[in-house]
């Protein structure tokens, strides 16, 4: 309990003293988690809008497959891209390991299927509301994935910041690809398992809540950005 | 106007689904202009024709075929679906969507929208979420979706259904001027008041085939089949 209370306590200080370190590793945070968010919906929301439109062979498998990568194991895509780009890796020569892009990578490779999935089923429920509206008024098939993303966009919204719920507490994946290098590629989970390990529950609590506060935040930010509870009448 | 895509020629076109004949084999040929009316008893397979004339159903036997043709024929016709299809936007937007799927810029499909809401009577804010209005708003609401690309041929599933006097009085005047400017329009009821009213033509269904065919007044004045004489009497049918 004293702990929890020296954390909090330790939290409130580093925030209010504007404390350098904590800046850095939480700007750091943000920049590998939300650069990773974008890709990943750049990716998977299309995707998901594609897979509930069309109709193809083996449909339902890529459904399947999509839901159980859901549950990817963030060690095992870590462990993966490091081999890739490991200096004897197919793309060693990149020299992307150990950098913020290596970890983005792995979050993108991560998040991609969860945004993907959430994505195809609201666009699903909206496309059996709007499907014979679309096919009467002949609209391409452009068309209505444009209209289905931009009709369901609070929905996608959810999808995306699921995603960056799922990239800002990662931890496993990004330690291996980016080493947790001091001023290079420390972020707040891995700045929290390093304090942890040094015996230093005060300070890796207060990196906790520091961390609890930014996905709080960043929620509400969104959410107050795009009028989501003004919009809910339609 | 005369329209271009008429007539539209169906050749025992049959529906099954689930290996049970919904509708056919109907055979029928849609010209000219005016109001052709469907009527029938639940099940008869009257929105399942309007669909198959339009394209949305997938003929298992016979063919539908337009007149020429041409590639873009569906986008000459509109539907009016029973229940009004809500897209996630503002009453104004809903209306002019049809134009910016055509590609006119949003300022002029938004004016554009404006007068279609005028012309079917919608004194709503227009700026209003669509899903606060009532159902014969809504009606309303599809109906100016479906005029403001001017087709030249209208379906409309039971476009009255749930209505009161007033809604279906205004929604009757719209589709009267809109007959009157041109436009063909093919709608089912089972309003035989609304029918009497409309009906230039009749199209006749009873357990997914087309019974009876002729014009309004001479099928009103003497139907020809005791199925339609007691479906206009308003007789439970067996």
């Amino acid at each position: 309990m004293n702990d929890i209370v020296e954390g909090l306590w330790q939290a409130a200080r580093l925030v209010v003293t504007l404390d350098p370190g904590l800046a850095e590793i939480t700007l750091r945070s943000l920049q590998v988690t939300v650069t990773a968010t974008v890709i990943a919906s750049a990716i998977g929301l299309p995707m998901g809008a594609w897979i509930a439109v069309n109709r193809f062979r083996l449909r339902r498998f890529a459904i399947a497959i999509l839901n159980a990568l859901m549950g990817l194991p963030p060690v095992v895509v870590g462990l993966i891209v490091y081999v890739l780009l490991s200096r004897s890796g197919p793309l060693g020569v990149l020299g992307l390991l150990f950098t913020p892009t290596a970890m983005i990578i792995a979050q993108v490779i991560i998040i991609t299927p969860i945004i993907a999935s959430i994505s195809h089923q609201a666009i699903r429920e909206l496309w059996a509301d709007y499907h014979d509206l679309l096919i009467s008024l002949h609209a391409t098939r452009a068309q209505r994935i444009k209209t289905l993303l931009w009709d369901g966009r609070r929905a996608l919204m959810t999808a995306s910041l699921a995603g960056f719920g799922r990239a800002i507490g990662e931890v496993g994946a990004i330690m291996i690809v980016g080493g947790n290098i001091d001023h290079a590629t420390r972020v707040l989970t891995t700045a929290i398992a390093l304090e942890t390990g040094k015996g230093d529950f005060g300070l890796a609590l207060a990196l906790g809540f520091v961390l609890i506060a930014l996905a709080i935040a960043v929620n509400l930010a969104l959410h107050m950005l795009s009028g989501t509870e003004r919009g809910s009448r339609w | 106007m005369v329209s271009a895509i008429l007539p539209l020629v169906l050749e025992d076109v049959e529906l099954r689904r689930q290996g049970k004949r919904i509708l056919g084999p109907v055979s029928l040929t849609l010209e000219g202009e005016g109001i052709t009316v469907v009527m029938g008893p639940n099940g008869a397979g009257k929105t399942s024709l309007l669909r198959a004339m339009h394209g949305l159903e997938r003929i298992n036997r016979g063919r539908a075929v337009w007149q020429g043709g041409a590639e873009d024929v569906r986008a000459r016709q509109a539907f009016v679906f029973q229940t009004p299809v809500l897209m996630r936007r503002s009453v104004l937007d809903c209306i002019a969507y049809p134009l910016i799927l055509d590609g006119v810029a949003r300022r002029d499909a938004r004016a554009r929208g404006e007068a279609a809401a005028e012309e079917v009577g919608l004194h709503v804010t227009l700026s209003a979420p669509v899903s606060v209005l009532s159902g014969g708003e809504r009606q309303k609401m599809a109906l100016a979706r479906a005029l403001i690309r001017a087709p030249e041929v209208l379906f409309l599933d039971e476009p009255c259904a749930n209505l009161d006097l007033h809604s279906t009085a205004e929604i009757e005047r719209v589709l009267t001027a809109a007959r009157d400017r041109g436009t063909r329009i093919v709608m089912s009821t089972h309003n035989v008041g609304q029918a009497r009213r409309l009906a230039d033509d009749i199209l006749f269904l009873f357990d997914g085939r087309l019974i009876e065919t002729g014009s309004g007044d001479a099928f009103f004045a003497g139907p020809g089949t005791p199925e339609a004489r007691a479906h206009i009497n308003g007789d439970l049918l067996p």
